[in-house]
């Protein structure tokens, strides 16, 4: 209780120096609104209906791009922390463009998908893609090498050991994973939508910004971060559903 | 004289990589007979864990022959169950799981067979009521209790134990001495016992191996007869006290070649 009385006065804070400077004309409206314009903002967008097709639109485009990219990663992941021929494979290629801004890929995905959602799912793909293997693989190898001989010494073969022993003992690691890259994958959706879409959040945005329509730029910002917090809530519940084995206190006898 | 269950001919094992070359094992033998209990006993780095490794399966020999049942031990297999040091349970499974995991491959045992027979081992390691509580809410002796019970389950002619209670207090450590005294006299399996600790290989052993480091051999070969009643008092008795006093010398053998001659 203590600890979420405190986690609330951080936001109070920001928002109480937002009110200051904006309310008291310490800085104009054009550079910042005041927080009653960007309420104000909110609740045409929601009588508009746009402000809730914005948050799904780009919520699906991050949710197919991210699975997508998940879907491949998680088993190319697991072989590279696995075996070392499978990382010798892998290792040289995806290293190699992991380091490729994907950024710079926006150009050259335009002209290959237009400004469809295919676009947004390739970026989001090509960002988070590469970084969840790495990291997959990271937390593959950090199971303790006496669980795996258990597995061996109980005469279950390579692939059994993995599949039964590995995976699941490296999981809530990847499911860490899972919600940091979760975070960065938001970061290349705005920037895919920043550039070229036609809808979504970081395309209201990029509107917003040719009619100096500051109160709409802060609100997108602000659902970004919103929606970012959310998520995140969600996947620690998911974890603490799903590995309750990790929170058990000791009983003694 | 029974047969042998193992018998390890000439064993070495040698490690090696660009800077160095390192004898870990040299000309190991010996030979574990039915029902019997074997341990190795030497200071650290003396190559009993590799030994024991070598028979699990899970390293191989440089050289040399080691035969299980007369046959030749190439992989990890079930008819050698393993307790390690650190008791390497599966956080994600009850207790009753990480037992009956063991029986993974038991294709023809059902479900509830499993289970009853994991009640069964834990009940018969002491942990019963515990059957449903996760390893983290363990300590540390019920933890390889589990993993006595997960070892015992696939009833292995021969069972590995890799310095089992070495992680474990004084108290708790005596407890888990007389808890495989009392399941050995019921399951009958054999058992290779690795440990630093003298009172326990003689307490627990019909046959002590005493190793030494540098290459790892085995020095000394004691064989005890202590009356099968055991009980702790049995650690004050004046056979038992010999028997250490016999081993401790040769560990100061030991420590006196090994000191510098200069």
């Amino acid at each position: 209780m203590r600890f979420k009385v405190i986690s609330v006065s951080g936001i109070l804070i920001v928002l109480a120096i937002w009110s200051f400077v904006t309310y008291g004309g310490l800085v104009g409206n054009l550079f910042l609104p005041t927080p009653t314009a960007v309420v104000l903002e909110a609740r045409k967008q929601i009588a508009e209906g746009v402000f809730f097709t914005d948050i799904w639109v780009s919520f699906y485009r991050i949710l197919i791009g991210f699975l997508l990219a998940t879907l491949f990663a998680l088993p190319i992941g697991v072989m590279m922390g696995t075996s070392k021929t499978w990382k010798a494979f892998w290792e040289p290629l995806v290293g190699f463009v992991r380091y490729m801004p994907v950024v710079a890929f926006i150009p050259l995905s335009i002209l290959w998908f237009g400004t469809s959602d295919m676009q947004k799912f390739f970026i989001i793909f090509f960002g988070v893609f590469f970084q969840q293997v790495i990291m997959i693989a990271d937390n593959c190898k950090t199971v303790k090498k006496s669980v795996l001989e258990v597995g061996l010494t109980l005469g279950l073969n390579r692939f059994e050991v993995i599949k039964d022993i590995v995976v699941k003992a490296a999981m809530p690691n990847i499911w860490d994973t899972m919600r940091t890259v979760w975070g960065w994958a938001w970061t290349y959706l705005v920037v895919a939508e920043l550039v070229a879409a036609t809808s979504g959040l970081g395309f209201r945005i990029m509107q917003a910004q040719r009619y100096l329509s500051t109160e709409t730029i802060i609100l997108g910002i602000l659902t970004i971060g919103m929606l970012g917090l959310i998520t995140d809530i969600i996947f620690g519940l998911l974890a603490k559903c799903m590995f309750p084995w990790n929170e058990k206190e000791k009983i003694n006898n | 004289m029974n047969e042998h269950l193992l018998t390890a001919v000439k064993i070495n094992k040698v490690f090696e990589n660009k800077q160095r070359h390192f004898t870990a094992l040299k000309d190991i033998g010996l030979n574990i007979g039915n029902h019997e209990f074997v341990s190795l006993l030497g200071p650290s780095g003396c190559g009993k864990s590799t030994f024991l490794r070598l028979v699990a399966g899970l390293d191989k020999a440089t050289s040399g022959t080691m035969k299980m049942n007369g046959q030749t031990i190439e992989k990890p297999g079930r008819n050698r169950g393993v307790v390690f040091q650190q008791y390497s349970l599966l956080p994600w499974l009850l207790a009753w799981q990480n037992v009956a995991f063991a029986l993974k491959k038991e294709k023809d045992m059902s479900n509830t067979e499993k289970k009853d027979l994991a009640y069964h081992f834990l009940d018969l390691v002491g942990l019963k009521g515990f059957e449903e509580i996760y390893p983290s809410q363990m300590s540390g002796g019920m933890q390889q209790r589990v993993a006595i019970a997960r070892a015992l389950v696939i009833k292995p002619p021969l069972l590995l134990m890799d310095e089992p209670f070495g992680a474990l207090d004084a108290q708790t450590r005596r407890d888990m001495q007389d808890l495989l005294v009392s399941i050995f006299k019921e399951t009958r399996s054999s058992v290779l016992f690795v440990t630093h600790d003298v009172d326990e290989a003689v307490y627990l052993s019909d046959r002590v191996y005493v190793m030494s480091a540098n290459p790892g051999r085995i020095a000394k070969q004691i064989d005890i007869h202590l009356s099968d009643e055991k009980d702790w008092s049995i650690q004050l008795s004046e056979p038992f006290i010999n028997y250490k006093k016999e081993i401790l010398m040769e560990l100061k053998r030991q420590k006196d070649d090994m000191r510098p001659s200069e």
